[in-house]
C-alpha cells in the first residue's frame, strides 16, 4: 500500500487523507482489508485496476473510495454506506446487492447491474448491458444512455430511471418496483404495463435525476410497473408463465 | 398432494387387498389407484399438483446395501471402551475459520417462511446441543435462528431474498446454492397463504401474493462466472467463511469438479429423494438421480482431482438412520445433512394428529402438503396457532435426541466394521444387495466380487 499525502474533502466537509492502493503492485484482498477496518470518513484512491475483479467490496462505512479506471465483476458489491466512483466501465454486476451509499459509474456497466440491490443510488452515466436491476429490492437506478434486454426481471421494489432507451422484455415478471424510461422500449415483459405519469411519479423522478446530477424534464418519460396479474396463480394465466 | 378422491379414511377397509383377489378384481400396475386419483385431480382443477416432501417412488437406496462388519481379518472395536470419533472439520481449503463439528450429521438448509420460527429456532437448539450446524433458506437469516445455532450456514440464493452483508459477516458459512435434489433445475415456490406481513418483509414482497424464486442466479452463469462471485463472498468476509457450494444431484461428477474448480471449500450433494417446501409433483418424482448413484460420481472427481478429503462432501437426501449416515461416509461423504427426517422427529406426520390430517384430506405417514401451511404439526406453517403447537424448547431436545442416536448409530456400525474413526469407513466394507444397487454404489453384490459396470471384476 502507498499512502499519499494528498487530501480530499470527505462528506463530513473534515480533510483526511487518501490511502492509495496502485493495483499494479497491491493486491485486491489488501485494498478490501483496509476498506473493511476503516472508519467514518475514509477516502481511498484505486489506480491501475485494470478490470480486476470484487474491486471496494463489502464497504460497511461511510466512506470515499475513487476507482479511477475500468473495474471488472462486482465493483461495490454489498456496499453500505460507501460512495464509490468508478471512472471507467463497470464489469457484471456492479453494486450487486448493495444495501445503502452511492456508485457511480462514469462509463458504461455490463450485466446484471444493481442485481438484487436493497438500497442506495447506482448511478451509470453510459449505457447499462442486460438484466439492469434484475430482482432489485429497493435500490434506485439511474442510466443515462440505453439498458439491455431482460432489465428489472423480477425486480421488487425501488426506481429505475432509463434516460435513453430500453431492450426487449423489460420489467418481466416485476413485483412493485416501478420504472422510468425516457425513450423507446423494445418490448415489455409479461405482466409488465405502461401507467399514468401522476404528480407524485413526476416529483420522485425529479428527485432521482438530481441526486443523480442530471438535466431532463421529467413529463418526457413514460412510467412502468406491474399489472399485478401474475400475484397469485390462475390456470388461465398459464400461457403467461 | 391434495387427494380429492372419496374419503379414504373409510374406503380403505371395504377395499383391502385380500377381499379384492377374492372378488376376482386387478389393480392395474399401470395405473394404479394413486395415478387414476392424479388423472381426475388433473382434468378437474387443470393445474399440476404441488406439494412438498421429496421422490416418493421407490428407487435404489442405502438399505439395498450391507456392511460386511469384522471378521478373521479386520478387528472389531470394543463397543463402549474404545473410541470411534465422529468429529469434522469443513472448509479448510481456503477459509481461515473452518467450521468444526462434533457429528457429522447437519441440518439442511429450510427456509423461515416454508418453515415456522419455532421449527427454525428447535432446529437450532437442536444442533447446537450435540455440536453440529443447521442451514438458513430461501427468505434470510431470522434472529432467532442466530441466536440459537452455534454454526450457522448461510445460504447464498438466486432470489437473495434477505440478503444482506450483516447477516453474511454474522454466518459461520456461507453456501451458494445451485440445486436441490427434489428439483436440479428448479426454483422456489412459496404459495400466498404462507407470505405473512413477517415473511413479505424479509423477502420485500407484498403479503399474501404466490412468491416465484428464480432458478438461476441474477448476477452470474457457469463455473468461469461462479469462481467470480465465490472470489468476491471471500473478499466481503476477508477470507474467513467456509463456503459451500450446493448441487441437485443430476450430474454430480462434473457438477462436483467444477465446483473444486470454482473455488469451493465444501460440496454439498442433494439427492432427489430430499425434500421441499412446494414443487410440481411431476418435477420432484421425474427429474435428479438417487442419492445412492450420485455418491460414488462425485467422490471420483473430488478423487481425480486430487480433493478428496479437502474439499469436504456433504450428502443429503434420505438419510434416515445411523446406518444411512455410515454407509454414505463409506462411499465416501465427509459428512451429511437431513432435512426430512428432521422434520420427522420435530412431530412431522405424527399419529397424534390423525384426525386433523383426516381432514385435510391426507393421513398421518403422507402429509406433504408443506406448501398449504395448514400443518397440523405446526412446522411448515405461519399461522400463529399451529405455530404454537411447536415448543422450540421440546423440539429442540427431540432434534439433539435424534442427531445423537443418529450418531452413536453410526459408531456402533463402524466399530464393528474396526474403524476408529466414522471417517475410516471405506467401500470396501460395502456390499449390495441388488444388481442395481451394486453398479450405482460401485461395490459388489453380495456374495460375489461382481460390480456390474466395472472392468474386470467377473460376468
Amino acid at each position: 500500500m502507498t499512502t499519499t499525502l494528498e487530501t480530499s474533502l470527505t462528506a463530513q466537509g473534515a480533510e483526511a487523507p487518501v490511502e492509495t492502493f496502485d493495483l499494479k503492485v497491491d493486491d485486491v484482498r489488501a485494498l478490501n482489508k483496509a476498506i473493511h477496518q476503516s472508519a467514518n470518513g475514509r477516502s481511498f484512491a484505486v489506480e491501475h485496476p485494470g478490470g480486476k475483479h470484487s474491486l471496494a467490496v463489502g464497504v460497511n462505512a461511510s466512506l470515499d473510495v475513487e476507482i479511477n479506471g475500468h473495474a471488472g465483476y462486482y465493483a461495490a458489491g454489498m456496499n453500505q454506506g460507501g460512495r464509490i466512483t468508478i471512472h471507467g466501465n463497470a464489469g457484471v454486476g456492479v453494486a450487486e446487492n448493495m444495501m445503502s451509499g452511492i456508485v457511480h459509474v462514469t462509463g458504461d456497466a455490463s450485466q446484471s447491474a444493481g442485481a438484487t440491490a436493497h438500497g442506495g443510488l447506482l448511478v451509470i452515466d453510459g449505457n447499462a448491458s442486460a438484466r439492469c436491476g434484475i430482482s432489485m429490492k429497493g435500490v434506485d437506478i439511474v442510466v443515462g444512455g440505453n439498458i439491455g434486454h431482460m432489465s428489472a426481471f423480477m425486480a421488487q421494489a425501488g426506481r429505475l430511471v432509463v434516460c435513453g432507451d430500453a431492450g426487449e422484455a423489460l420489467g418481466d415478471s416485476i413485483y412493485e418496483a416501478r420504472i422510468y424510461v425516457k425513450g423507446k422500449v423494445a418490448s415489455l415483459g409479461a405482466d409488465c404495463v405502461a401507467k399514468e405519469m401522476r404528480e407524485e411519479h413526476l416529483a420522485e423522478l425529479a428527485g432521482l435525476l438530481h441526486a443523480a446530477g442530471r438535466d431532463g424534464d421529467p413529463a418526457d418519460f413514460t412510467r412502468y410497473g406491474s399489472a399485478r396479474t401474475l400475484y397469485n396463480f390462475h390456470v388461465d394465466n398459464s400461457s403467461a408463465y | 398432494m391434495t387427494l380429492t378422491a372419496p374419503d379414504h379414511t373409510q374406503a380403505v377397509p371395504a377395499l383391502a387387498a385380500p377381499s379384492l383377489a377374492e372378488l376376482g378384481l386387478r389393480e392395474s400396475a399401470t395405473f394404479d389407484r394413486a395415478t387414476i386419483a392424479d388423472i381426475q385431480r388433473a382434468a378437474e382443477t387443470g393445474i399440476y399438483d404441488i406439494r412438498g416432501w421429496g421422490a416418493k417412488r421407490k428407487v435404489p437406496h442405502f438399505d439395498d446395501l450391507l456392511f460386511l462388519g469384522a471378521s478373521m481379518s479386520r478387528y472389531p472395536l470394543e463397543g463402549y471402551r474404545e473410541k470411534c470419533g465422529t468429529d469434522v472439520v469443513l472448509g479448510g481449503r481456503y477459509a481461515s475459520k473452518p467450521l468444526r463439528l462434533e457429528t457429522p450429521v447437519t441440518i439442511a438448509g429450510m427456509s423461515f417462511g416454508a418453515l415456522s420460527a419455532n421449527a427454525k429456532e428447535a432446529l437450532g437448539r437442536g444442533a447446537s446441543a450435540v455440536g453440529t450446524s443447521t442451514t438458513t433458506g430461501d427468505g434470510g437469516m431470522t434472529p432467532e435462528e442466530r441466536g440459537q445455532s452455534k454454526h450457522l450456514v448461510y445460504q447464498y440464493l438466486p432470489s437473495r431474498y434477505g440478503m444482506n452483508p450483516d447477516d453474511l459477516r454474522k454466518a459461520d458459512a456461507i453456501e451458494v446454492v445451485l440445486g436441490q435434489g427434489a428439483k436440479p433445475g428448479g426454483g422456489g415456490m412459496l404459495l400466498g397463504q404462507k407470505i405473512t406481513e413477517r415473511v413479505a418483509g424479509m423477502r420485500t414482497l407484498p403479503i399474501g401474493i404466490d412468491q416465484r424464486s428464480a432458478c438461476r442466479h441474477p448476477d452470474w452463469t457457469g463455473p468461469d462466472d461462479l469462481e467470480i462471485k465465490i472470489a468476491e463472498l471471500r473478499e466481503i468476509t476477508d477470507w474467513e467463511k467456509p463456503i459451500y457450494v450446493k448441487i441437485g444431484a443430476s450430474r454430480p461428477y462434473y457438477d462436483t469438479a467444477l465446483a473444486v474448480k470454482s473455488g469451493a471449500d465444501v460440496v454439498v450433494l442433494d439427492g432427489m429423494q430430499g425434500g421441499t417446501a412446494a414443487t410440481q409433483q411431476v418435477f420432484i418424482e421425474n427429474v435428479g438421480i438417487p442419492t445412492l448413484a450420485a455418491i460414488p460420481q462425485a467422490v471420483q472427481a473430488l478423487q481425480e482431482l486430487g480433493m478428496h478429503r479437502k474439499v469436504q462432501l456433504i450428502v443429503s437426501g434420505g438419510i434416515r438412520t445411523g446406518a444411512d449416515v455410515a454407509k454414505a461416509m463409506a462411499l465416501g461423504a465427509d459428512a451429511v445433512a437431513i432435512g426430512t427426517a428432521a422434520l420427522i422427529a420435530l412431530g412431522d406426520n405424527n399419529p397424534r394428529y390423525a384426525a386433523e390430517y383426516a381432514k385435510l384430506g391426507s393421513a398421518a405417514g403422507f402429509y406433504d402438503d408443506f406448501q398449504d401451511g395448514r400443518d397440523p404439526a405446526g412446522i411448515s406453517t405461519q399461522d400463529p396457532e399451529l405455530s404454537a403447537r411447536l415448543d422450540p424448547v421440546a423440539g429442540g431436545r427431540r432434534i439433539a435426541n435424534y442427531l445423537r442416536v443418529l450418531t452413536m448409530e453410526a459408531q456402533t456400525i463402524a466399530r464393528a466394521c474396526g474403524k476408529a474413526h466414522l471417517h475410516n469407513l471405506e467401500p470396501e466394507d460395502l456390499v449390495a444387495l441388488t444388481i442395481e444397487s451394486a453398479a450405482m454404489a460401485r461395490v459388489p453384490l453380495a456374495g460375489t466380487s461382481w460390480v456390474p459396470g466395472a472392468t474386470g471384476t467377473g460376468f
